[in-house]
């Protein structure tokens, strides 16, 4: 049973994919069908949870298959601790954004909750995949359904936003497939668990550039603004949610501890790059005209954040890294979809013309500020738990990194506390209806146990980042690079 | 008294059962009634081709050694007799097109007549062993199709599209032919090996040979810059022809053109890799290139079928027993991928009566939701995404070339690929992204036809293109064995 579970965890969701697409039933029905199924993940992916031995830093729940021999390539699925809580993020998000799009009632059902289901299994795919080749194919695979999803669901500007979209991911992806290629072949298999590590830059760098757009980092970043902006509001929550949370796995997975001399010599760089990530997507969240132009933003800057956990090259960097990436799934996805529940009771997310809406609507009030809260990372909260450790961890690189993300927190602050007052004090803007809603049940059964896993996070931070440990052979090594270094 | 060769009839069967079936058509046209002339052709067709397809298979599996028939003119290998099951597997699936078709009733045997003569014709070339039986075999299977291209003289373009194809053919042929006298006239040998073995490697006529043959073989597989005929004759054949066109005169020219390069000039190898090299580069750069300003989808599929040529002739050009391999598994997945996407072209043809352009592909998706996914698939398999069968040719391909040293044909390759996702994804988005009633499109009349064979042929299709994802290493293991019987 226990080396069943990953797969299970990717069967669900694609076998109820394929139940929806064929299902004679009428689009509610479909809706609760999807819904069903996505609860239904989540309780495997609990299951799984309960029966991972923490202690153990080594795969589990593993299970292999040969695909085709020649090319050594398998079916090889499994999870490490790390893993356990990134499909457990994604599984949460996705039924929280599959039933949020079910509440408000979605055109075309059948089409759209196949792809939901179909998004989540390739997504929990990317998380648990252990074979070089079956990554790249689930990561691929993620493209379509969000293709779709932003194209047929999307807002005026879809078509744009889509073309700029899979420009920046296909080019990403095939530089990445040609790097599959060349260390898969050379190296005579693609078992990630067995690939050696090398100090080849150009493949490196095939996977991080691939890994930078999905995440995204800053010069990679263009596709962010039309995407996020075009998509439905939970297309876009799974997008800074999950997807972009491939990217920073990526990095973790493969780009660092498959080539631990280059990505040390390339360190600069990346913290380089991921400082300006932070310090200008916090700026650009400062400023700009719209809810979610604030969110999204504030997720370019998290990305960042995240990158330089990671990049710090030790423990504490790393689990500060894990417990964010969580983190921010978890705030992303629910300020998403507040932005678009404001936007239901609007119809616009500029803020010059929202404000007063905490007036009479106790509970929109109530969650939006207390995700905007915990997203700016006040102490006790879980975020503030991650991002700490992530300082302490780059700090030990050197402290000008430190001093770099402490500014991107205080940034954090500004730009939360503007939307939140923007949104929901000041006064009552023009496009706010009196008529306007408070947060519906259905809104709430959406959001609420999003903000309660935050809160849960925020009493027990090391429930995720004391239990995250990295496999002892392929993780540490760098961490005698940086040592060495430490002693010169 | 002449002596008779012996000769092994049951090698030659897929010729001769698909020439039997081109000679009991002729019957048909004359003896059956108009009313049922249609259906008892189309029968005998399809009967003809599956025959055909069961003496390939049962050829196959009978067949563990290269042996030469009736004095060295004919092979009875592996790897002819897995060419000739694809061939007639095309073959059946372009007759359940070809039903809904509108003949004119006077020559719809005529039509499955040609049809299976060419099929016989193109069974017979990829087991050619000399030069005679090349040049026959390629005649043989041209002259069905130039009618073919021209068979419906009330659609506009055909008769212009067979008189181009005819004349460019022609060339490609007298070059061939004229190829094949200068390697005859210096060797003084016919069949394949003796030539080899007759050791001219360097003479200056000998190589002029060898490049018209390659050049006579180029028209044939549509490769850049041989490919001037394709759009033409694609866009004005009728949709069933093309559809066997772009998939079963792929096969026999190239997996021919891998025979003869391999086993008739192997001293040269240095050379024609790197011509072909050449070759492959031009077609991926052309075809892709062109595809992107196309709006009529039948050129937008031949444009993409030049640079599959330059796909596959990356595998050629590896000349390994891996790249053997990689061809034949390609050329299941992408025959099946080229037959249903132009099938699919045939239903909204049929349905709207005009040549089918990205506009009026407009909403096609959601008013035939089966077909449109299908579609969908089948763009995603020629742009080598998972869950087809199209990712795993490419990755092969890919492996073949690095095997081989040619890494830039990777780097080639990958480019290609991300600029073709602007004009797959762009059939995509034409079925699902616009609604048919912003484009004001008017059915020809009535509901769309139901067209149950079509469908038939369509799943038939789909589920090659989706199987050879999950059943890779059956595939490879036959392809592998037909691979074994070149010498490499």
């Amino acid at each position: 049973m226990n080396a069943w579970l990953t797969t299970i965890l990717l069967l669900v969701p694609f076998g109820g994919a394929l139940l929806v697409a064929i299902a004679p039933l009428p689009g509610y029905w479909l809706g609760s069908l999807a819904t069903l199924t996505s609860l239904i993940e989540v309780g495997f992916w609990i299951t799984s949870a309960g029966r991972f031995h923490f202690g153990n830093p080594s795969l589990q729940l593993s299970q292999q298959a040969s695909w085709f021999k020649d090319l050594h390539v398998s079916y090889h699925v499994g999870q490490y601790a790390f893993s356990v809580w990134l499909v457990g993020m994604t599984v949460v998000v996705m039924a929280a954004c599959t039933i949020y799009g079910w509440w408000v009632g979605r055109t075309r059902p059948r089409l759209y909750f196949s792809l939901m289901l179909l998004l989540t299994a390739a997504i929990v795919g990317v998380f648990t995949a252990q074979d070089l080749l079956l990554f790249y194919a689930f990561f691929e695979a993620m493209l379509i359904p969000l293709y779709v999803l932003i194209g047929v669901w999307g807002g005026a500007g879809r078509m744009r936003a889509t073309l700029t979209f899979v420009v920046y991911t296909v080019v990403g992806s095939l530089l990445m497939l040609a790097a599959v290629v060349a260390y898969g072949l050379h190296e005579h298999t693609f078992d990630l668990t067995q690939l050696p590590q090398r100090s080849s830059t150009w493949l490196f760098l095939g996977f991080v550039i691939a890994f930078a757009i999905k995440a995204p980092l800053f010069p990679f970043h263009g596709w962010l603004p039309d995407a996020y902006r075009e998509a439905p509001a939970e297309v876009s929550a799974i997008l800074s949610g999950v997807v972009s949370k491939a990217g920073l796995y990526g990095l973790l997975r493969i780009a660092i501890p498959k080539f631990p001399t280059v990505a040390n010599d390339w360190r600069v760089v990346l913290l380089v790059l991921a400082s300006i990530s932070l310090v200008y997507g916090s700026l650009l969240a400062f400023r700009a005209p719209d809810f979610r132009g604030v969110v999204m933003y504030s997720s370019l800057a998290q990305s960042g954040l995240i990158v330089l956990g990671l990049f710090a090259f030790n423990d504490l960097g790393f689990d500060g890294a894990v417990l964010q990436m969580v983190n921010h799934a978890l705030i992303s996805s629910s300020l998403f979809l507040l932005a678009g529940m404001v936007e239901r009771r609007t119809s616009t997310g500029e803020l010059r013309l929202l404000g007063g809406m905490a007036r009479g609507r106790p509970l929109l009030a109530t969650v939006i500020m207390t995700t905007g809260i915990i997203a700016l990372a006040v102490p006790l909260s879980s975020s503030f738990a991650g991002e700490f450790l992530i300082l302490a961890g780059v700090f030990q690189q050197h402290w000008a990194w430190a001093v770099v993300g402490a500014t991107g927190i205080v940034l954090a602050a500004m730009y939360m506390l503007r939307a939140i007052s923007a949104v929901l004090h000041e006064e009552v803007g023009s496009a706010v209806p009196d008529s306007a809603l408070d947060l519906r049940l259905g809104e709430l059964a959406v959001v609420v146990p999003l903000v309660l896993c935050l809160v849960g996070l925020s009493a027990w931070p090391n429930l995720v980042s004391g239990h995250a440990k990295p496999p002892a052979p392929g993780w540490t090594a760098y961490a005698p690079l940086v040592s060495n270094k430490a002693t010169k | 008294m002449i002596q008779k060769p012996h000769v092994d009839w049951f090698a030659l069967s897929p010729s001769l059962s698909l020439l039997g079936a081109a000679g009991l058509l002729l019957m048909v046209a004359v003896f059956v009634p108009r009313r049922w002339r249609g259906g008892t052709a189309a029968f005998v067709g399809f009967a003809g081709f599956v025959t055909a397809f069961v003496f390939a298979v049962v050829l196959d599996a009978k067949t563990p050694h290269v042996v030469e028939l009736i004095h060295d003119s004919m092979f009875r290998d592996r790897w002819s007799a897995f060419a000739q099951v694809l061939i007639a597997g095309s073959g059946a699936v372009a007759v359940l097109f070809s039903v809904g078709e509108r003949w004119s009733e006077e020559h719809v045997a005529e039509y499955y007549a040609l049809l299976t003569a060419a099929g016989a014709g193109m069974a017979f070339f990829v087991q050619a062993a000399n030069l005679m039986t090349l040049f026959l075999g390629l005649e043989w299977f041209s002259i069905g199709l130039y009618v073919l291209t021209a068979i419906d003289i009330d659609l506009i373009g055909s008769l212009e599209a067979g008189l181009k194809y005819l004349v460019v053919g022609a060339v490609g042929s007298a070059t061939l032919l004229f190829g094949s006298a200068l390697v005859y006239g210096r060797t003084g040998q016919l069949s394949f090996d003796r030539i080899a073995a007759a050791g001219h490697a360097h003479d200056p006529m000998f190589l002029v040979g060898l490049a018209m043959v390659i050049a006579g073989l180029g028209f044939k597989s549509s490769a850049a810059p041989f490919h001037m005929w394709t759009p033409d004759a694609y866009q004005g054949a009728p949709t069933p022809v093309t559809s066997f066109m772009a998939s079963a005169t792929k096969i026999a020219a190239l997996v021919v053109a891998y025979r003869v390069l391999t086993v008739t000039f192997p001293h040269d190898q240095h050379l024609w890799r790197l011509t072909i090299a050449g070759l492959a580069c031009a077609s991926l750069a052309w075809g892709n290139i062109a595809a992107l300003v196309q709006r009529n989808v039948k050129r937008i599929l031949a444009y993409s079928s030049v640079s599959h040529a330059g796909f596959m002739l990356i595998a050629v050009a590896a000349a390994n027993q891996l790249g053997a391999r990689a061809l034949q598994y390609y050329l299941i997945p992408y025959a099946a991928l080229s037959l249903g996407a132009f099938a699919v072209v045939a239903a909204r043809e049929r349905e709207l009566g005009v040549p089918v352009t990205l506009e009026n592909l407009a909403g096609f998706g959601w008013e035939r939701p089966f077909l449109g996914v299908a579609m969908w698939t089948f763009m995603l398999g020629f742009l080598g995404f998972p869950l087809t069968g199209g990712f795993i040719g490419k990755f092969y391909v890919f492996a073949a070339a690095y095997d081989h040293g040619f890494w830039w044909l990777i780097v080639v390759g990958v480019v290609a690929t991300m600029v073709s996702a602007y004009y797959y994804l762009g059939i995509v988005r034409a079925m699902y992204f616009r609604e048919s009633a912003d484009l004001q499109l008017a059915p020809s009349g009535g509901s769309p036809p139901r067209e149950f064979l079509l469908s038939v042929g369509v799943t038939i299709c789909l589920v090659v293109a989706v199987g050879s994802f999950f059943a890779v290493q059956p595939l490879i293991d036959v392809a592998k064995a037909a691979a074994r019987s070149l010498p490499l």
